[in-house]
């Protein structure tokens, strides 16, 4: 019987990943090689109705995003087991699998599902791992995203960032002066978005506190720039920064007791640091050049762009030294900094000498070596995982803005799905409990 | 596209004014377009009947101000046009609002920065003119805000602007 399903699938797998791409999962642009091949087999269901998620899928999905995993696609697959005691090695070592995830899903009340899975290495022909990931009907992407997280941290020692949340603004334009600008949190890999936030006016710059609770913003709503911080479990708002000219670019220090941003009341764009319980403020730079785009190095150091050598690139200060230094010597744009968790490589919006496109490259803190990553032209706003194995970023396609997803390695890449038509400014959220 | 139009419509409005020579009440609608400005159906007799004030009420109507790729320099078209609203602030002490904008290249927040500072170099030039700083107000929508859409040189040559609101 199983046997039979499995030609059946094999004969309309063209067919069924044209539908998955008409139903908005992860379109591929790119293929991976060198990375590990695991099967993520479909798991086993008893239930009368399907279940409303393909949660094989989304492991699958979440492994290819990493860079790091080739998912073996299931037309290639020879059999289909649910259980490690199901599994015939030689089965995948035929199609050359290196890895089996199995699994099945049981009911186990009213709105109660539980997920036994194994993980299995082919060519030692052992089981690595065997568990149960368990929620409700609305969390059978948590418990895939869960095993993803799982998976990935046996075969690569990284904790997983499959479970984490993505900030973005969507826009829907009507006419040049009607625009609908609205928030959405959505699962990293774009599902489930939630609108947080909706406005006429341009929304900017979302950017998440490292306790994952509260989220930084520039709100145009009064038809000037204001910095907003949300609370996202009650919505509760506080307008935090609101003086004359620019306020703009926040951003959280790592230990979440303060914001860094941008204001030019005092005649020009500078960096400030407010101490989140006291309110004080505290300039940071001083110069005629633009300031602006600060994010931290630790809790001590600012990161920033600035154009006061004449063409925007990335400078770092210190807080209590106040020393200033030039981190960018390659390029003739350099901006929008981010840093990994271990603070050794910058991620930024980059643009060769020369050319006309500006992509996002990597910086080497240490070697000071960089790389690009993108092979698209108007890429912008990076945001990197909280494990520093991929990334998101902005660009266009079709004239419409679309959010990429690149493994840091550069072998995987896929644009987000989504509803809307024009999306911008992603911010991954920290690792969430 | 408007703005272009807005400007097309004023040269044809300039030309009519020094050919016919009729006469148009310059400064009654506090900047807006009069679509029959110079054609002299409306002259209620008010006098002032020159090409000068004609051309004056076109610059009046320009409202937009173009910039060069990631520059912040006033063109000299843009002053002339400026020179009458400076006139015209000095003289009603009205509120505007400079929206600063620019181009869809290079970051967002980089932009922003960049959209003040080409709302400050007009802010800058007015207030030369004599007009007082607390008439205006200065608000930069970077490239949040295109007038027109597309990633063509025109498109985004359209999208590097000031515009003065009241």
């Amino acid at each position: 019987m199983k046997r039979l399903t499995h030609v059946l699938v094999g004969l309309v797998a063209l067919c069924f990943t044209q539908l998955l791409l008409a139903q908005g999962a992860i379109e591929i642009t790119r293929g991976t090689d060198k990375a590990t091949p695991i099967a993520v087999v479909p798991f086993g269901w008893q239930g009368s109705a399907p279940l409303p998620e393909d949660m094989a899928d989304i492991t699958a999905n979440d492994l290819r995003n990493s860079g790091m995993f080739a998912p073996i696609p299931r037309g290639n697959m020879l059999s289909y087991p649910t259980r490690d005691s199901e599994i015939n090695a030689r089965d995948w070592r035929m199609i050359g699998a290196d890895y089996v995830v199995v699994g099945q899903v049981s009911a186990t009340g009213a709105d109660a599902f539980s997920l036994t899975y194994s993980l299995y290495n082919v060519v030692r022909e052992q089981v690595v791992l065997a568990r149960s990931i368990s929620g409700t009907r609305t969390q059978l992407r948590d418990i895939a995203h869960h095993l993803s997280d799982e998976v990935f941290k046996e075969l690569t020692g990284i904790q997983g960032a499959f479970n984490t949340k993505l900030l973005y603004v969507a826009a829907e334009r009507f006419s040049v002066d009607n625009t609908r600008y609205t928030l959405q949190r959505s699962d990293y890999d774009g599902a489930r978005a939630v609108t947080l936030l909706q406005s006429r006016e341009p929304i900017l710059s979302p950017s998440y506190s490292p306790d994952g609770e509260r989220i930084a913003y520039v709100s145009f709503e009064s038809r000037r720039p204001e910095i907003y911080i949300h609370y996202i479990r009650t919505g509760r708002r506080e307008r935090i920064s609101s003086f004359e000219g620019l306020n703009g670019a926040p951003s959280w220090s790592p230990d979440g007791t303060r914001l860094a941003f941008v204001l030019s009341r005092d005649g020009n764009p500078e960096i400030y640091v407010m101490d989140l319980a006291s309110k004080q403020l505290r300039r940071v730079t001083n110069h005629f050049a633009i300031d602006t785009e600060p994010t931290w190095m630790g809790n001590d150091t600012l990161v920033f762009t600035s154009d006061r050598g004449g063409r925007p690139q990335i400078y770092k200060q210190n807080l209590s030294s106040g020393n200033t230094e030039r981190l960018t010597f390659v390029g003739n744009y350099n901006a929008n900094a981010k840093l990994s968790v271990d603070g050794r490589t910058m991620v930024m919006v980059h643009r060769q000498e020369g050319y006309r496109n500006f992509q996002i490259a990597t910086q080497d803190l240490e070697r000071g070596n960089l790389r690009v990553l993108t092979e698209t032209s108007l890429d912008e706003s990076p945001t990197v995982s909280p494990n520093g194995v991929m990334l998101i970023y902005a660009t266009r396609q079709q004239g419409r803005g679309v959010l990429m997803l690149v493994s840091t390695n550069g072998r995987a890449r896929s644009v987000i799905p989504t509803q809307f038509n024009d999306l911008r400014v992603p911010s991954w959220s920290p690792y969430l409990p | 596209m408007q703005v272009i139009k807005f400007g097309k419509a004023a040269a044809l409005v300039v030309a009519f004014g020094v050919v016919v020579g009729c006469s148009s009440k310059g400064g009654d609608t506090s900047g807006a377009v009069d679509p029959n400005a110079g054609y002299g159906a409306g002259s209620n007799g008010a006098g002032m009947d020159n090409g000068m004030n004609s051309e004056e009420a076109a610059l009046r109507a320009i409202t937009t101000f173009y910039f060069e790729y990631d520059s912040s320099e006033l063109k000299p078209e843009a002053m002339r046009a400026l020179d009458v609203h400076a006139k015209d602030l000095k003289s009603a002490g009205n509120r505007v609002v400079l929206e600063g904008h620019t181009d869809e290249r290079g970051t967002r927040e980089y932009n922003m920065a960049l959209g003040e500072r080409r709302a400050a170099s007009v802010q800058r030039y007015l207030v030369l003119q004599g007009v007082s700083p607390a008439q205006l107000e200065l608000v930069s929508y970077g490239e949040e805000k295109p007038a027109a859409m597309g990633s063509t040189e025109e498109a985004m040559a359209q999208n590097r602007r000031v515009e003065l609101r009241k």
